[in-house]
């Protein structure tokens, strides 16, 4: 009996280690944090794993998270929609750089009401967030649609429950277009909201605005368009009612200025016949001494890689890939920014 | 356990004796020390906030300034209504099962009852928002608007937007959640009470709501008031099926059930992971303190509820 054991023993042994050893190569690295760019991240870390073998394990916890879990190094990498200032990136010793442009629509759940049929201002939609406007059928409201008919029904507001950069997003359009919000409420990734629902995520959102009658939420482009939710058009700083399309998100960004310090630029309400109000770059947060310079350089190359070849997913989900000479300038600062703890960079790519 | 013979027992006596000791004594020095580390965590906040922090009903992360009336009351709110509906229910149903069913339909739906609390809470928290919101929103919430809205004073509660989410639907979750704890231990305490004493009952000529409120219940109350804690005890911590129903809103403006709130353990599911400053982690830790002590209050009640009951029986022989 003991000997049968013996005989199975040493092959089974031999083929666990095999096995164990077999596929230590392809790399694998973690991040967490927005929501907002998660549908794009996962695609692209698909079709990397696809071409390289490398796993990208991306975690959307939100953009409060991520930034909690890169200080706390859990994590290669922190995704969040709100970029820190130069002062904050100093305090943890971080770096940042923008990977993807997108779009923040309002999202509405009202019988008759088709995908871009309503029309918000600015003022009415601080005014729906600051619980004055209260039913569908009011005045303002109706004197911006009239062709449409409103019903007698209360306005569910929904927003994020966690703290989110998409909030950020937001919360800084608010108080850009409304001094009562700013003053209020301000802005930030939690905030303390006058009315509303809080859904998890920009999957909550979009599930209460989907099953709550009356109901408005804010939420990523690509989450409304995957879902078929109704949004709405929002006027911009020229007057004008773009449509929410990879188009008007990049005309938002076109008159962005990146050399200033640390990428540090928000894209809402910015001036542009066709640019979309709420528009925002998503940002990667990484420490600049790394303790693990080869989980640090496969961050990079993934991103290069998506740089380069991820524009038409991106496309396809209506996020803006980012303009070449923005992609330029992240290839130099990663070469400046992020070192090892010999001082050696640890991007090694053009 | 001092006055055990040592001198007769062998070492594998001792050895058993003291593991066990060290077992039971574990359990207390891990429940003291999740007590002291929740209080050491809580500190900043005790000590910016003070006692204050329990009717404030401010909760803004970027001033920093917080407050637990909302969750509490939350929290409370949501575990009363679990409790007003779960208790006759489970009543019954250990009623039913025990006296008035058929032999053949008892095991069957005791089997279900058990299978009803296997369900993880989250299935639950799924399937309140996608499945029971939208039925609760539509057609019953409107009912109760219309029939036990018009009372005076109660009908406060009962007014308001029918969206299906809200304290109201948090609580109804809940109950469905503790119902088969509940029914179970009342149906297993039920079903051990001496069968002399009910037959002497029925011998007397009492029916048979005469039979289990003057014999059965009281027989079995220390196991029905056990149950009954169990549920609560459940209804106040639980997380992922009232986070997804409760609608997660800081504000408590109206009276009325059909609003959403926020509970402590909905609050620290949604917040923990991202709370960025000290001041804000410090706070939500002060909130899991808050919500250890209602839970220790909870059992206090409980048992002293028992000791009174138990000076009104005669003397146990």
């Amino acid at each position: 009996m003991l000997t049968r054991f013996k005989s199975l023993a040493l092959p089974l042994m031999a083929a666990s280690l095999a096995l164990t050893a077999a596929p230590a190569m392809a790399a694998e690295i973690t991040g967490a944090g927005a929501t907002f760019p998660a549908p794009i991240y996962g695609k692209w870390a698909e079709a990397y794993q696809k071409a390289t073998g490398n796993k990208i394990n991306y975690q959307s916890i939100g953009s409060g998270g991520g930034i909690k879990q890169i200080n706390a190094k859990t994590v290669d990498f922190g995704a969040s929609d709100m970029p820190l200032t130069p002062a904050e990136l100093d305090k943890n010793g971080l770096m940042q750089f923008p990977a993807v442009i997108g779009g923040e629509v309002l999202v509405v759940n009202i019988a008759g009401v088709k995908p871009g049929e309503m029309r918000l201002t600015p003022t009415v939609l601080a005014d729906i967030y600051l619980n004055k406007i209260t039913k569908w059928n009011d005045k303002a409201i109706a004197a911006l649609n009239p062709k449409l008919s409103l019903p007698d029904q209360l306005i569910s507001v929904v927003r994020r429950a966690d703290g989110s950069g998409t909030t950020f997003i937001f919360t800084n359009y608010l108080s850009k277009v409304s001094p009562e919000w700013k003053q209020k409420v301000g802005e930030g990734t939690a905030v303390q909201w006058p009315v509303g629902l809080g859904g998890k995520g920009n999957e909550g959102v979009a599930a209460f605005v989907q099953r709550i009658p009356g109901a408005i939420g804010y939420v990523e482009y690509a989450y409304s368009k995957q879902n078929n939710m109704t949004y709405t058009l929002l006027e911009n700083a020229e007057g004008k009612y773009p449509m929410p399309d990879d188009k008007s998100f990049a005309d938002a960004a076109a008159n962005a200025n990146w050399t200033k310090s640390a990428f540090y630029e928000l894209l809402t309400n910015e001036p542009g016949q066709n640019a979309w109000p709420i528009t925002g770059a998503t940002f990667i947060l990484m420490h600049k001494v790394q303790d693990k310079p080869a989980q640090a350089a496969e961050v990079l190359k993934f991103y290069a890689w998506s740089y380069e070849h991820g524009a038409k997913m991106a496309h396809d989900l209506d996020y803006v890939a980012l303009p070449e000479s923005l992609v330029k300038l992240i290839h130099t600062t990663w070469k400046t920014a992020i070192k090892d703890t010999s001082g050696k960079p640890v991007y090694s790519g053009k | 356990m001092a006055d055990i013979q040592k001198k007769s027992s062998s070492l594998g006596d001792w050895v058993f004796l003291n593991v066990t000791r060290l077992f039971a004594m574990l359990t207390l020095l891990i429940l003291l020390g999740i007590l002291a580390s929740l209080v050491y965590g809580a500190l900043p906040s005790i000590q910016k906030f003070g006692p204050a922090f329990l009717w404030s009903s401010e909760w803004n992360p970027p001033m920093e300034d917080f407050g637990a009336k909302v969750h509490i009351y939350g929290t409370v709110a949501t575990s009363l209504i679990a409790l007003i509906i779960a208790v006759p229910v489970s009543f019954g149903i250990a009623l039913f099962l025990t006296e008035l069913s058929p032999l053949w339909l008892r095991r069957p739906l005791g089997i279900a009852i058990e299978l009803l609390a296997g369900i993880p809470s989250i299935v639950y928290g799924m399937w309140g928002l996608l499945v029971f919101a939208p039925i609760f929103g539509q057609y019953i919430q409107p009912v109760l608007t219309a029939t036990l809205g018009r009372i005076p004073l109660l009908g406060a509660l009962f007014q308001g937007a029918p969206i299906g989410i809200g304290i109201l639907s948090a609580g109804v979750i809940l109950s469905i959640m503790i119902i088969p704890f509940i029914a179970a231990v009342m149906r297993d305490v039920f079903e051990v009470t001496p069968a002399i004493l009910k037959e002497s009952a029925y011998a007397v000529g009492a029916t048979t709501w005469e039979v289990v409120w003057n014999v059965v219940l009281p027989y079995t109350k220390v196991g029905v008031i056990g149950g009954i804690m169990l549920g609560l005890g459940r209804a106040l911590g639980e997380t992922m099926a009232v986070t997804f129903v409760i609608g997660n809103s800081d504000q408590l403006d109206s009276a009325s059930l059909y609003a959403a709130g926020n509970s402590i353990a909905s609050a620290l599911a949604n917040e923990f992971t991202e709370a960025v400053t000290p001041m804000h982690t410090s706070a939500l830790v002060e909130l899991g303190l808050i919500l250890f002590l209602i839970t220790f209050t909870v059992l206090v009640f409980s048992k002293l509820l028992l000791l009174q009951l138990a000076r009104g029986e005669g003397q146990r022989t």
